[in-house]
């Protein structure tokens, strides 16, 4: 067996990669492209939802949403530490991402407007998000497949709490509940289209299955999202802005209408409602840190010299 | 004044400096030089906030009107609200938030040492259990103060003009108010003539090390212990209180 041969078997087997296997270079790559991508996503996902902590309607919300975004940050710390033992550094990840070479998840460009959408984050957006990162707990790639299993804990726990905020606004006043409702009809289809393409469309399943950097095909994640979601929005009160959903007994699966492609991908091309803004913000902040970055590090090399002449005088 | 109600008024005025200056820090989240900065002055964050809630619990408990915490966070106005005018000074950058930080960190260190052993129980255990938190506040916003002070010359120039600016606040931190004064007679609350010398000393060492020079301001600004606050803490209530104000008496 050649050493791709070798690979396919390992990887058949269920045998996790890790990082100084050999690996083809397409696979290097597709797996960088892929944390990459979901890291970004956790950095610029922590905006619309920063947007509101100052806001929110209690010191205990407040405290939890705190949390939650911190969680955020946190999944992309671990994340990017995932993508450098591919041997790419977070400098450059983010100077990609800064540059518009990298992607993230096109939903973050939607704006959170109202406090409902707290909570529709939290029940779809994160509830979107687990059902692919459990399937990706068993990526063949061991570091991401290990990330995944901490962040999976901590996004189920944020899904819970998101759909905990809708529930309190639905067995609220009149205004609170159409807040919920208003929210629900702006995060519905986005929240679809966080599964990608249709498989028919998507340039990358293939490969991605046989080398399984991915586990489950894009539709079959979706139709599991909605089968799952449409008895929580039930229970909630309010209405799934969709004419054609409805449950259909031959296939066991609830099916829903036609998703508006053309929207996502202007949103992918840039041209969602906040692209601009959330990658403004992400490049300021950047930018504005650029000066305590390199004071750190002129710091610490300060001290490293200062313990050198040290030593070199306890010698002498 | 009876002892309850200047003991509820002591509450709110703890509570009151954690949340303002929780809900400062908060505005970085998201928006940090650096991740891990960003996630450790989220941290900072989330312990100002949750010592806000224990204060505030606390004082509502001692009015004993039933008020919530969120009545008296959300629903009491500007002239209400009694912390210092240093914790509602804007973030502005990386400087003058490391600043604040640190000169509210080093005051409320020893304040909280001595509070944990107040005679009042509620304060004493409210103050042990943030002393653990402040104490590592307090090594951060120190580390930090040393790094940018030594650092390079921009950061170096950035954090003087930010102590420049912000010294005329510290005055009013180990100032006593009547209500102070009182507390202080019956053992409640220590005399801050007393950790005046603390804090100067604490604050004269980090400076050194930082190779900062401490500012001699002549002339110290007051006001946020009896209500009289700067232009800022009237838009940081109408923003953290909007959702309240909008729509009163609800459950969020």
């Amino acid at each position: 067996m050649n050493l791709e041969q070798q690979f396919q078997a390992k990887i058949d087997q269920e045998i996790k990669i890790e990082p100084r296997d050999w690996m083809p270079e397409e696979y290097r790559q597709m797996n960088i492209r892929q944390i990459a991508q979901h890291a970004h996503s956790e950095i610029v996902g922590m905006l619309p939802e920063g947007n509101w902590i100052t806001r929110a309607p209690s010191l205990r919300r407040k405290v939890a949403l705190l949390a939650k975004v911190q969680d955020e940050g946190g999944h992309g710390l671990y994340l990017y530490s995932a993508a450098e033992t591919l041997g790419i550094s977070r400098e450059e990840l983010i100077d990609q991402l800064h540059e518009g070479k990298a992607k993230y998840s096109s939903i973050f460009n939607y704006p959170a407007l109202t406090w409902a959408d707290m909570g529709a984050i939290g029940w779809l957006v994160d509830g979107a998000a687990i059902m692919n990162q459990v399937s990706l707990t068993r990526t063949s790639y061991g570091p991401y497949a290990r990330a995944m299993v901490r962040i999976c804990k901590e996004e189920s726990f944020h899904q819970r709490q998101g759909y905990e905020i809708l529930l309190t606004l639905c067995r609220g006043s009149e205004a609170q509940k159409a807040m919920a409702q208003e929210s629900l009809n702006r995060w519905w289809w986005p929240a679809l289209m966080m599964f990608g393409p249709n498989d028919t469309e998507s340039t990358h399943t293939e490969k991605s299955m046989n080398w399984k950097l991915k586990r489950k095909k894009n539709d079959d994640l979706r139709q599991q999202f909605v089968d799952a979601t449409v008895p929580q929005a039930e229970f909630l009160g309010i209405t799934i802005p969709d004419p054609d959903l409805k449950w259909n007994a031959e296939r066991g699966h609830y099916d829903f209408g036609p998703i508006n492609w053309d929207e996502f991908w202007q949103v992918v091309k840039g041209n969602g409602p906040c692209n601009k803004k959330r990658m403004n913000d992400r490049i300021k902040a950047h930018e504005e840190g650029a000066w305590v970055r390199e004071a750190a590090m002129a710091y610490a090399e300060k001290r490293r010299m200062r313990k050198e002449a040290q030593a070199t005088e306890k010698v002498a | 004044m009876n002892r309850q109600e200047a003991l509820f008024h002591y509450a709110l005025q703890m509570g009151d400096n954690a949340l303002i200056i929780g809900q400062r820090l908060s505005e970085w989240c998201g928006h940090g030089p650096v991740l891990e900065q960003d996630i450790a002055i989220t941290n900072i964050a989330l312990d100002q906030v949750g010592q806000a809630r224990s204060w505030l619990q606390y004082a509502a408990e001692l009015e004993g009107k039933g008020r919530s915490e969120d009545d008296l966070a959300y629903l009491r106005p500007e002239f209400e609200y009694r912390n210092v005018l240093l914790v509602e000074q804007p973030n502005t950058d990386w400087a003058y938030t490391i600043v604040r930080q640190f000169l509210f960190d080093v005051f409320n260190f020893y304040l909280h040492a001595e509070l944990q052993h107040s005679t009042d129980s509620g304060i004493a255990s409210i103050a042990e259990k943030s002393l653990k938190e402040i104490t590592y506040h307090l090594r951060f916003s120190s580390e930090w103060v040393i790094r940018l002070g030594d650092g390079t010359a921009v950061s170096h120039r950035k954090m003087q003009q930010a102590l420049d600016d912000l010294w005329m606040f510290t005055g009013e931190l180990v100032e006593m108010n009547e209500l102070e004064t009182g507390l202080a007679s019956s053992g409640i609350v220590p005399d801050l003539e007393k950790i005046k010398p603390l804090f100067e000393a604490r604050v004269a060492k980090i400076l050194e090390e930082a190779t900062l020079i401490k500012p001699e301001s002549p002339y110290m600004q007051k006001g946020g212990k009896q209500g009289l606050h700067s232009e800022y803490m009237g838009f940081i209530l109408a923003e953290m209180q909007s959702l309240q104000r909008q729509h009163p008496g609800l459950k969020w």
